[in-house]
């Protein structure tokens, strides 16, 4: 089941302006239900690509909030620009969603 | 995952334990798929340690890194930090929260067309410093700012 995503990716002046969601526990693996610790689940990697090309590789651990939420920026750009976002989870559950700059 | 193997391989003795353990999805195979996550920094006990596993224990102040963050932090589950580094050639952001149980959060690379900048939310166990810390040409600059947690989020 792949866990839903939402970009924004917006033109502000000189540069492009990303904003990703994305749905997903991001467990600690420190947190108990009923004393049995809730196995650690959470994002690796996430990769931003525009048009193509990778810009920002991240990497993350259990202490991101659950259901992420990223604010990135790349220079320039122009509305139309395909922006890629990816994530990996520790399980190797992965999606990715493309969006247009407007 | 880990101790949970651990225990089987104490306990197995023989190997058909283990192939039953295999068996019954016990033991994962180690995963192939993420390929770049940091295992030895991000699993640092210590702000001194996970600084030193980034390279970083000699990071410089520098007041070129922007760290916005609140002072009080009502709910930690969700804590907003914004970095800006405004020194040229930055390459990649690590965001550091001392006392949380691993304190190293998030690292961000930046290739040619990104700017140096992000945003996200973090969880923090308890009241702490943030670090961000840049790396530009080699070398590391940090911006450090203290947050007070009024109920903290990694107990859940």
């Amino acid at each position: 089941m792949a866990r839903p995503m939402k970009i924004r990716a917006r033109l502000v002046g000189d540069y492009t302006d990303i904003r990703v969601l994305m749905a997903h526990p991001m467990e600690t693996g420190q947190r108990k239900v009923k004393g049995k610790v809730v196995p650690a689940h959470f994002i690796e990697n996430v990769t931003v690509k525009v048009n193509g090309k990778t810009v920002i590789e991240a990497q993350t651990s259990q202490a991101v909030s659950r259901n992420p939420v990223f604010a990135f920026r790349a220079k320039g750009g122009a509305k139309g620009d395909k922006v890629e976002i990816g994530w990996v989870d520790n399980e190797g559950e992965r999606n990715s969603l493309e969006s247009a700059v407007d | 995952m880990n101790e949970g193997r651990r225990v089987v391989l104490r306990s197995a003795g023989a190997t058909g334990a283990l192939v039953a353990a295999l068996a019954a999805g016990l033991l994962k195979p180690e995963r192939a798929l993420a390929v770049n996550w940091d295992k030895s920094a991000f699993r640092q006990k210590s702000a001194a340690d996970a600084l030193r596993s980034i390279g970083a224990q000699d990071a410089e102040k520098s007041g070129k890194v922007m760290l916005d963050v609140p002072e009080i932090a009502e709910n930690g589950a969700v804590v907003p930090v914004e970095i800006t580094s405004h020194i040229p050639g930055t390459t990649s952001i690590a965001v550091v929260i001392d006392k949380n149980p691993f304190p190293l959060t998030s690292r961000f690379s930046f290739e040619e067309g990104a700017l140096p900048y992000v945003k996200l939310n973090v969880k923090m166990g308890q009241s702490s410093d943030i670090r961000a810390i840049a790396e530009a040409n080699g070398k590391h600059y940090v911006a450090m700012k203290g947050v007070k947690v009024t109920i903290g989020g990694c107990g859940g």
